[in-house]
């Protein structure tokens, strides 16, 4: 008979480690259902009859975060046969609090307390034998780190435990309580619990709101001079030290930990910025600027541009394939397996220092110190890491943004770090730049600050939209006590990252990247055949029929559609489409050879205009390939290319007939257009929010203030 | 009346109540600020916000504007 225990816990608990060893690599990833959150299950190493599912991190099941609604529907609904609560030996108190909640839903439960090497060596002591007396349920001693206590924990999982009895309240908290449940009928005391707690989530469990529930609750309210959530969490907490007097020697536990002495250095008002400073250089610096280019541009270059096709090329001719399936071959599925693996070594590189960061507990800080720069256009401060990485390459910043635990700013985070110009985009900057502003100092310090004002632009718009309002997100973190991050730990997360941005971004690069290779080297007169010359091909076709589009914009020719279009590839491609269409065989990477024919076909407006819409507009697929990966499905990613795109077009636009106004002196109706749109802009900016939560929150704040 | 934003670095104060309510409320008390706990505000970020506390032996990260709704007694 199979059976199903669930992993329960906070947050930074140790919960994924002791996952991991209870059950090796033999582990499922999935989503949870209707949500983009990770859904991880596996079956015990000893015993594969048992299967595990291991819950979000959560700190309680009041189901107010995505987090808890999942936890919380799963063990109503599914009823696992036991659940595992692992809960931190340096934090138990505060850990304790999820317990008390657990222990009150009818299944049973064992008690992991983990970290207790940890707890050892601040010369604390938790008496287990009796901590298990006072809660009523088995507890264990473990350090999912070392895997001292796995065995026995599995063992005490695998007998046969009663429902365990809940823990006492208050004696007036049992009277309301016994009083709830008469009244609606409610067996269940966690379910009295919310009830009291007017848990609006609870109506779609089929049980209203009544008015002798609300007299009951108003009258414990006044009683107490307390409302009814802070009345059952000060319940709880007093459970909680019931629960652990006698069990834990306190003596110890004021004296200042190592960690304590690490944080006093690393977030001292003066001392933080600059460290901060100095740990985003070493991580830019080996992950962008050295070692990550160098080993992409190898595995792109050498690889996968020269020594894989080339073999490749030689060994179809062998064997006598004919022309145009060698270059199908060759130059599309190769380039296309290429553009994939190619991000692969950098992404691991990245990921490594990410899972580093997050281990040690440094990211958290970082949260801490950026909160205030971002919070105000509704990113997180863990933004900062996916915007700075992203200026030299947005694959792997949009995939820095996995470290964001808050879905709302996870995503908004994906959305809009493709707009800081990568390295990529330096090629396109630099042959607009060079061709049309002779080279002026100001071009490329004015896209970074174009890329700036677009996240935020984008942070505010879209916090206010329907799409991600509701709720703000608190911002009310725990700051977990450092250690030294774990080899096997970071390396398991480097790898579970890299291999989910092969499996989920990979399909779609490859597919699209050979799309437009099609597009580009094939042409549809006289029957479909390869053409040599780009102007022959059904990309030009397709590039001709989309060009009334950008002629807005300034720039409406199919050769200016056509290098926008290639820049899906690689951004750097616009400028090599470029010097293909002018018939310049080579051109440099910034296009030296063509600047003359670009000047001459574009104005100086257009020519920035041009510049601004392929800085905002769609990322390449790569990139494209990673937001799928963070939005989790494909019709956020939809939303996000066309926001993105929809967005460029705007700003291209208003600048441009704005400018070709004031150029001219003259308006017309584009101009009274570009106005108007630039007036909804500004109108979505002062706008208050759809339906604010927080504005609900200011109003009773207020009226208790007044009362 | 006087909220956890006012309390200055260093100094240990006791919970009152938490207003308002919603997701911030509950996740302020479920993190162990109920009443009669004290609370050490220990650090202050370096742009000025949020600050660190110190409650029930670990540390916890509150914007100011939210402590604002964290009345205290010193």
């Amino acid at each position: 008979m199979t059976r199903t225990i669930a992993l329960a816990g906070n947050p930074n608990s140790g919960k994924s480690t002791l996952f991991n060893r209870l059950t090796g690599s033999r582990q499922s990833v999935g989503n949870w259902p209707g949500v983009t959150l990770e859904r991880k299950t596996g079956h015990l190493r000893s015993n594969s009859d048992v299967e595990i599912v291991d819950l979000p991190g959560v700190y309680s099941l009041s189901a107010y975060t995505l987090e808890e609604r999942v936890a919380r529907d799963y063990l109503l609904d599914s009823a696992p046969d036991c659940i595992i609560n692992i809960v931190d030996g340096t934090n138990l108190e505060r850990n304790l609090f999820l317990t008390t909640q657990l222990l009150e839903l009818g299944i049973p439960v064992v008690v992991a307390i983990n970290m207790i090497d940890l707890v050892r060596n601040q010369g604390a002591m938790i008496d287990a034998v009796h901590l298990a007396r006072n809660l009523g349920v088995p507890v264990v001693e473990i350090s999912a780190t070392h895997g001292t206590g796995i065995e026995e924990l599995t063992k005490v999982v695998l007998a046969d435990h009663a429902i365990p009895k809940p823990l006492p309240y208050s004696f007036g908290q049992e009277v309301v309580l016994g009083e709830i449940m008469r009244v609606t009928g409610v067996s269940n005391r966690w379910i009295a619990t919310q009830l009291f707690e007017r848990d609006e989530f609870i109506a779609t469990r089929g049980l209203q709101p009544d008015a002798a529930l609300e007299g009951i609750i108003a009258t414990c309210e006044d009683a107490l001079d307390d409302d009814a959530i802070s009345i059952m969490a000060g319940e709880r907490y007093a459970q909680v030290s019931q629960a652990m007097v006698g069990c834990v020697d306190t003596r110890t536990t004021r004296a200042l930990t190592p960690s304590d002495r690490v944080d006093q250095i690393i977030t001292n008002r003066w001392l933080a910025l600059p460290i901060f400073a100095a740990v985003m250089f070493v991580v830019y610096y080996i992950s962008v600027t050295t070692v990550g280019t160098l080993v992409t541009d190898y595995t792109n270059d050498v690889i996968f541009g020269d020594i894989v096709p080339n073999h490749v090329a030689v060994w179809l001719s062998d064997i006598g394939t004919a022309d145009w399936l060698s270059r199908l071959v060759v130059e599309g599925i190769i380039g296309g397996v290429g553009a994939v693996l190619g991000f692969v070594p950098q992404l691991m590189l990245l990921f490594i220092f990410l899972a580093i960061l997050e281990d040690s507990g440094y990211m958290a800080r970082v949260a801490f110190i950026m909160d205030r720069a971002f919070r105000h256009f509704g990113l997180s401060g863990k933004s900062f890491i996916p915007m700075l990485i992203g200026t030299g390459c947005s694959v792997p910043g949009i995939m820095a943004s996995r470290t964001i635990e808050n879905e709302r700013d996870h995503k908004l985070t994906a959305m809009t770090t493709s707009f800081i110009p990568c390295g990529a985009k330096l090629a396109v900057i630099a042959l607009i730049s060079g061709a049309v502003f002779q080279g002026a100092w100001w071009v490329a310090p004015s896209a970074y600050f174009v890329g700036m004002g677009a996240v935020v632009l984008s942070g505010i718009i879209l916090k206010k939209s329907a799409l991600f309002s509701g709720d703000p997100a608190p911002f009310v973190m725990e700051l977990p006590p450092y250690h030294l991050p774990r080899a096997g730990a970071v390396l398991r997360s480097m790898w579970e990252r890299s291999w989910a941005f092969i499996r989920r971004a990979g399909t779609i690069i490859l597919l699209a990247t050979m799309t437009i290779w099609f597009l580009a080297n094939v042409g549809w007169q006289s029957g479909l055949h390869f053409v040599d010359d780009l102007d022959n091909s059904m990309l030009a076709a397709v590039s001709g029929s989309l060009a009334w589009i950008f002629a807005p914009l300034g720039w409406g020719t199919w050769q200016s559609t056509a290098a926008t279009l290639s820049g899906l590839i690689a951004k750097e491609s616009v400028v090599g489409t470029f010097g293909v269409l002018y018939g310049v065989a080579e051109v440099s990477e910034d296009g030296v050879e063509i600047w003359g024919q670009l000047a001459a076909s574009f104005t100086v407006l257009a020519a920035y205009s041009f510049l601004l819409f392929n800085l905002l507009c769609a990322p390449c697929f790569a990139a494209i390939g990673a937001i799928r990966r963070e939005m989790g499905n494909a019709r956020w990613t939809a939303f996000a290319v066309a926001y993105q795109t929809v967005f460029a077009w705007t700003i291209a636009f208003i600048f441009y007939q704005i400018g070709v106004a004031i150029r001219d002196r003259v308006a017309d109706g584009w101009t009274v257009l570009a106005v108007a749109t630039l007036v909804g802009i500004v109108w979505l900016l002062m706008k208050k929010p759809s339906r604010s939560r927080r504005a609900t929150i200011a109003s009773r704040i207020g009226s208790e203030a007044a009362a | 009346m006087t909220t956890l934003r006012d309390v200055p670095m260093g100094e240990v104060c006791q919970v009152l109540r938490v207003m308002g309510d919603g997701e911030l409320k509950r996740r302020i008390v479920a993190m162990g600020l109920t009443r009669g706990t004290s609370v050490r505000v220990t650090n202050v970020a370096p742009l000025g916000d949020p600050l660190e506390l110190q409650v029930r032996g670990y540390q916890l990260s509150v914007r100011k504007d939210d402590a604002a709704r964290i009345e205290v007694t010193r």
